[in-house]
């Protein structure tokens, strides 16, 4: 199931460090089942960044949520697999994912301040999380994080560790929160919108550490963003998710720059730059549909400026487009 | 300024978040005043777009908000269409002139789903700032308006009858357009007013703005925060840093070469879809506390150019002189200290894209 021809060449000739295979997310409600991650398949290798964009609602931190193990009840994982370094951890009881949760997949979220406990210090915070994974002892957790926060490039480290998370800037908590991810020295990060809620030139400067972290470490990055100009810094490879699939995956410059599928032109060309001088954006009409009216066929056929009858009647696989794999009809 | 719709002179407005008096005297502590905005001028010309951007905490929303007059200002003169709304001068001014004045500007704020009333159908939404501001207008009249209005921002006349929840975000803002538009407004003052879409949506809502403006010969203020969004739909762009304009020039030039430290640093952490692989310095430091700013230029810390003078001595937004428009607030430009900004490899990179 794994050999789906998804990866790019780099990633090809070593062994995936993550692979997801089939992955199906659904929410049973009283209307009946929605699906809200669809057959998703892609994997990672050892050091690289891929990069999981999409509009809300398209599924992709459902897809990060479900590697880490944290999908809320009732929502569940009804297929797939999810395999981390040759074990398969989708169907881990709950404390054997909580020591492979920290431990082998590290996890930075949006808001630095609701991922920090505000009644305890970050060392406090570090030292726990070191300790429950690495057991080492309460002074060895104690210099380790501070060597972490001081590779994290917070100032005074020695100083700062005993504070609490009020007396840090957004920007100084996501790097605590990277620093927590890091902890236990895990071989994938899953970032979910990192930089969101951050000012531009902190944004940067967190961005600037996540590279360097996975330059220097060799660790494994799913950024998942919808913000398409953090990816073209820092990814290596993209997967643009619509409507619960992943509708085109591939090297990030080919997603970016030779984009195939219609919805992947589209995004693009909807972004405004800060280089070029454009009358007017690329405009796709209309919304992402809601999960529980998803079109049949190519659920973007009713945005779509190509599409025709068999986009309405038949669903595209991921085949070969070009650089990349794109799940479109036109290409086909 | 001849032609200049909306003139700000030196206006700043601050608040006093001091502890209660009891603490103030039990812990010997003084007032705090917060400096939200601190002397900005500026001058939107007729049918421009004037972009303002700056990280959270500048000031940008507070200039929004005393402009349309939901704050006043502590200081200084706001004069809109020849009517002085505010500042010197304001008592002075006729009230039904100055309500006659407010008519003509119209605020879009930034989230589609805290602005709008869920308890209001859209028609009413829509009608409510002609019921406010022409209340004689005939039932008839004022349907007419709200469908012309709907149709105008590619909503459907019969979108009038449901409810705010009934249409996604990019539709909602939709919406807040026509609602600003309905009493025939010739200033739009716009906080943010894609920050919470997606890129698509983002994308469709920038697009009619762009048309009114065409069709209708409307006048923007543009808050944003994305330097992208901004740099798209200004004509000129002014960035604020702790409550001061210190750059302040023509959108071209700005993003070209720009001139203040800060508007390159700024520029330079903008993540771009042409900087694929690119590595890049990013600048230290964050933006300091606005109740303890630092003294001189505020941005000194922070800034790779700063001297002794820039730590002694705020400087004054002035014009850019030789060959530029524009104004800036640096030292350095204005002794001529600074070095060219280096854009070579961006525009050599968009070249080749």
């Amino acid at each position: 199931m794994l050999e789906s021809g998804l990866d790019a060449a780099p990633a090809a000739s070593v062994a995936p460090l993550l692979s997801v295979a089939g992955l199906r997310v659904e929410f049973p409600t009283r209307r009946g089942t929605l699906v809200a991650v669809h057959d998703v398949s892609f994997t990672i290798a050892p050091g690289e960044v891929l990069g999981v964009v999409g509009e809300s609602g398209a599924g992709k931190s459902l897809t990060g949520a479900a590697i880490i193990g944290l999908i809320d009840a009732p929502g569940r994982i009804a297929a797939g697999e999810i395999w981390l370094a040759g074990r398969r951890i989708d169907n881990l009881p709950y404390t054997a994912m909580r020591a492979v949760r920290g431990r082998e997949i590290g996890a930075v979220f949006q808001d630095p301040l609701t991922s920090l406990n505000s009644l305890y210090t970050v060392g406090r915070q570090l030292i726990e999380t070191i300790r429950t994974h690495l057991g080492t002892t309460q002074t060895a957790a104690r210099e380790r994080a501070i060597a972490l926060l001081d590779e994290v490039g917070i100032p005074a480290a020695a100083r700062r560790i005993d504070h609490y998370p009020h007396q840090f800037s957004g920007g100084m908590r996501q790097r605590v929160v990277i620093a927590l991810a890091l902890a236990a020295r895990p071989k994938l990060i899953v970032a979910d919108e990192p930089t969101t809620a951050l000012d531009v030139s902190i944004q940067a400067q967190i961005i600037e550490l996540l590279k360097s972290l996975c330059r220097d470490h060799g660790t494994a990055v799913m950024l998942v963003t919808h913000d398409m100009g953090v990816i073209a810094e820092t990814a290596d490879r993209v997967a643009v998710m619509y409507a619960g699939r992943i509708v085109e995956i591939g090297p990030v410059g080919a997603v970016i720059h030779q984009p195939k599928h219609p919805y992947t032109v589209g995004l693009m060309g909807s972004i405004p730059s800060i280089v070029d001088e454009r009358e007017r954006l690329m405009q796709i009409d209309g919304s992402m549909p809601r999960l529980t009216a998803v079109p049949s066929g190519c659920a973007f056929h009713p945005r779509c400026p190509h599409a025709f009858d068999r986009c309405v009647r038949e669903r595209p696989e991921l085949l070969p487009a070009g650089a990349t794999h794109a799940a479109c009809w036109l290409v086909a | 300024m001849s032609g200049a719709l909306l003139t700000l002179a030196e206006v700043t407005r601050h608040f006093d978040v001091s502890p209660p008096w009891l603490n103030r005297v039990l812990e010997r502590k003084g007032r705090v005043i917060l400096k939200a905005v601190d002397g900005v001028n500026m001058a939107l010309r007729r049918g421009e777009t004037l972009g303002l951007v700056g990280e959270s905490g500048c000031g940008k929303s507070t200039v929004a908000r005393l402009i349309v007059g939901l704050y006043q200002p502590t200081r200084g003169t706001i004069v809109y269409d020849g009517v002085t709304l505010a500042g010197d001068g304001a008592a002075a001014t006729d009230g039904a002139l100055a309500r006659r004045a407010r008519r003509g500007m119209q605020m879009i704020f930034q989230d589609p789903y805290a602005s709008l009333n869920p308890r209001w159908r859209v028609a009413d939404i829509v009608a409510e700032p002609i019921r406010a501001q022409l209340p004689n207008t005939a039932q008839v009249e004022l349907e007419r308006r709200v469908v012309a209005m709907l149709e105008q921002v590619g909503l459907a006349a019969a979108d009038g009858v449901k409810y705010p929840h009934q249409f996604s975000g990019g539709q909602r803002q939709r919406i807040s357009i026509a609602r600003a538009l309905s009493t025939n407004p010739s200033f739009l003052v716009c906080d943010e007013p894609t920050s919470a879409l997606d890129v698509s949506v983002q994308a469709q809502v920038l697009n009619l703005m762009r048309d009114l403006q065409r069709q209708l010969g409307l006048t923007y203020l543009f808050i944003s925060h994305n330097l992208a969004v901004v740099h798209h739909i200004a004509d000129r762009v002014g960035v604020m840093y702790l409550g001061r304009i210190v750059e302040l020039a023509p959108t071209r030039q700005l993003f070209a070469n720009a001139q203040h430290p800060y508007t390159r640093m700024l520029l330079d952490a903008v993540p771009d879809l042409e900087m694929t692989g690119a590595s890049r310095t990013a600048v230290g430091g964050e933006v300091p506390n606005p109740l303890d700013p630092p003294p001189g230029c505020t941005f000194h810390p922070r800034c790779p150019h700063a001297n002794e003078r820039c730590r002694r001595e705020i400087p004054a937004l002035l014009p850019i002189g030789g060959e530029l428009e524009g104004e800036v607030a640096c030292h350095a430009v204005a002794e001529g200290r600074l070095p060219p900004r280096a854009v070579a490899l961006r525009v050599a990179r968009a070249g080749t894209a």
